[in-house]
C-alpha cells in the first residue's frame, strides 16, 4: 500500500478536529466537529472554507496554446478571453469522459484544474498530445482553497478589495496577505465563491485568516458532496466516467456550438465523431435528478425500475444522499431518454423494496452565482 | 442498563426491554436522516437486522439483541430522525421487545465495560 499524501493544511485540519479519511491518495477531512449537516447549511447561509489541494493544478505554456488545447477538449478555448475560466472535458477516442476540469486563460498560459484521482493520467494524456510544442507543468508547490457561500465576497474583499469586482468565472492574480494567489470566481457548491491557488508555504496562514472571520467555517468532503449534489454537479467516477458521453450526461452545454457539427471549428478532438453523433441523434439514456419520496436516501448503485413490480432495471443511481437544503433525499442517475421527462415516477429498489422517486430538473437548489 | 458490541443499549422496563443506540454510536454515524423501524408484532431472532439507520454518511443496520416480539416502536423517529443525535440514550429509543430468551443479557456489557470497549 502506498502511503497517503498530506496537503499543506493537514496539520490545521487535525488541530480543528477534522475526521481524516483516505481520499484519492490523500488524507482529507470528511467532516469537522460541527458535522456535515451544519457545515452544509453554513456554506449556503454564510461561507465555508474547503481544502481542495489534492486536486491537480497544471500550467500549459507554448505557442498558440489555446489552439493546441482544442485538440484535446471539445471546448472553445481560443475564444476564451484573458482572465476568464471555462468548464472542460477530456475524452477518449470513443467519446467517453476521461475527466472533467476547469481551464483558465491567464494571458501567456492556460491554467488547468483537474480531479485528484485523475491527475496523473490527465498529465500523461496532455503530455502525450501536446509536448514538445507545449510544456505541460504540474504545479506541485501550491495549495488550492475554496471559499464558498454568499458571504465569500465580503470575506475575500476584506483581504483584497478587487475580489468584489470579479464576476462568475473570472480569474485574477490577487495578493492575499502578501501571497501571490491565482483566484477564480467559481466552485463546486452552486454558491457564489472563489477558488484560491496559494503557495504551499503560505496556505496555512491564509486559511487561518479566512477562518478567523466570524462567517467562515471549515468544511469537509462530506458537505462538499452534498452541496455539489444539490447543485446538480457531476462527480467524476460516479455520475460520469469513461463509458459516459457528454450528451447523455447532460453536458452538451459545455461543448460550444463552434466545436459541434456545422460549427466554425467543428470536431478535431478525441472522440469527436461519436460525441457529435450523439448530440445530433439524441442519446438513448440521460442523466436525471431524482427526488425519492419519503426520507430514505437512494445512494449510488440503487437500481431503478419503471414499475412498482416486475420488469428489468431501466437504470441506476450514480450518486445520492440526503440534501440538507432540500430537506430530503436527492439523487442523480441515468434512465432511458423516453422516460426522462421531469415529473415521471420511477422506482428505486432499496433493501428489496421498490420505493417511488420523482424525476426532477437539476439543480435541486438554484445556483447563486454572481454573473 | 446493558450494552452490546453493536453499540445498542438495553433497558429493562417491566417485562420488556427498551432498545436504542448509544451516544457514541450516534456520534460516529453523524447526522441521522432516516430511520426505518420494524412493524409492531414482528417476531425477531437475535442478530437479525431489524432497523435501518441512514445518516448523511451511510446506511447502517441495527440487530435484534434478543429473540422476541416487537411490541412498540418509536414512531416519532420517522418524522424526526435527528432526535437520535440529540438524545440517543433517552427520547430516541428505537423499539421495545418482549424477550422470549433473556439469557444473552448476561453476556452483554455493563456501563463500565462498555466504556472500556469504546476506549
Amino acid at each position: 500500500m502506498t502511503e497517503l499524501s498530506k496537503t499543506p493544511l493537514y496539520e490545521l485540519h487535525v488541530e480543528l478536529g477534522g475526521k481524516m479519511v483516505p481520499f484519492a491518495g490523500y488524507e482529507m477531512p470528511v467532516q469537522f466537529p460541527a458535522g456535515i449537516m451544519t457545515e452544509h447549511n453554513h456554506t449556503r447561509a454564510k461561507a465555508g472554507l474547503f481544502d481542495v489541494s489534492h486536486m491537480g493544478q497544471v500550467i500549459l505554456r507554448g505557442p498558440d496554446v489555446a489552439s493546441a488545447f482544442e485538440t484535446l477538449v471539445p471546448m472553445d478555448v481560443a475564444g476564451l478571453g484573458e482572465g476568464r475560466q471555462r468548464y472542460g472535458l477530456f475524452l477518449n477516442d470513443q467519446g467517453g469522459i476521461l475527466d472533467d476540469l476547469m481551464f483558465a486563460n491567464r494571458g501567456d498560459h492556460l491554467f488547468v484544474v483537474v480531479n485528484a484521482a485523475c491527475k496523473e493520467a490527465d498529465t500523461a494524456h496532455m503530455k502525450a498530445a501536446l509536448e514538445p510544442a507545449i510544456s505541460v507543468t504540474p504545479v506541485t508547490n501550491r495549495a488550492l482553497l475554496a471559499l464558498q457561500g454568499p458571504g465569500a465576497e465580503a470575506v475575500l474583499a476584506g483581504l483584497a478589495p478587487e475580489a468584489a469586482q470579479m464576476r462568475f468565472m473570472d480569474v485574477r492574480t490577487l495578493e492575499l496577505q502578501g501571497a501571490e494567489c491565482w483566484v477564480s470566481r467559481s466552485g463546486y457548491t452552486g454558491e457564489d465563491g472563489y477558488e484560491i491557488s496559494v503557495p504551499s508555504d503560505q496556505a496555512e496562514a491564509l486559511a487561518r485568516t479566512l477562518l478567523a472571520h466570524d462567517d467562515v467555517m471549515p468544511i469537509g468532503l462530506g458537505a462538499r458532496d452534498s452541496l455539489r449534489l444539490e447543485a446538480g454537479l457531476c462527480l467524476y467516477g460516479h455520475d460520469i466516467d469513461a463509458a459516459t458521453l457528454p450528451a447523455e450526461a447532460g453536458l452538451t452545454w459545455a461543448i460550444q456550438k463552434l466545436r459541434r457539427t456545422g460549427g466554425a471549428r467543428e470536431g478535431g478532438f478525441p472522440g469527436a465523431e461519436p460525441v457529435l453523433a450523439q448530440i445530433a441523434q439524441g442519446p438513448a439514456r440521460l442523466r436525471v435528478g431524482l427526488r425519492p419520496e419519503g426520507r430514505a436516501p437512494m445512494r449510488e448503485g440503487v437500481e431503478l425500475f419503471a414499475e412498482a413490480e416486475g420488469g428489468a432495471p431501466i437504470g441506476r443511481i450514480t450518486s445520492g444522499g440526503f440534501g440538507p437544503t432540500v430537506g430530503g433525499p436527492v439523487a442523480m442517475g441515468y434512465v432511458p431518454a423516453d422516460l426522462a421527462a421531469p415529473g415521471t415516477t420511477v422506482y428505486g429498489e432499496l433493501r428489496g423494496k421498490r420505493l417511488p422517486a420523482t424525476l426532477t430538473k437539476l439543480p435541486f437548489v438554484a445556483a447563486n452565482f454572481k454573473r | 442498563m446493558k450494552y452490546t458490541e453493536e453499540h445498542e443499549w438495553l433497558l429493562p422496563e417491566g417485562d420488556l426491554i427498551v432498545v436504542g443506540i448509544t451516544e457514541y454510536a450516534a456520534e460516529q454515524l453523524g447526522d441521522v436522516v432516516f430511520v426505518e423501524l420494524p412493524e409492531v408484532g414482528t417476531e425477531v431472532t437475535k442478530d437479525e437486522e431489524i432497523v435501518v439507520i441512514e445518516s448523511v454518511k451511510a446506511a447502517s443496520d441495527i440487530l435484534a439483541p434478543l429473540d422476541g416480539e416487537i411490541v412498540e416502536v418509536n414512531e416519532a423517529l420517522a418524522d424526526n430522525p435527528g432526535k437520535v443525535n440529540e438524545d440517543a440514550m433517552g427520547d430516541a429509543w428505537f423499539f421495545k421487545i418482549r424477550p422470549s430468551d433473556l439469557s444473552p443479557m448476561d453476556d452483554y456489557m455493563d456501563e463500565a465495560a462498555y466504556k472500556d470497549f469504546i476506549g
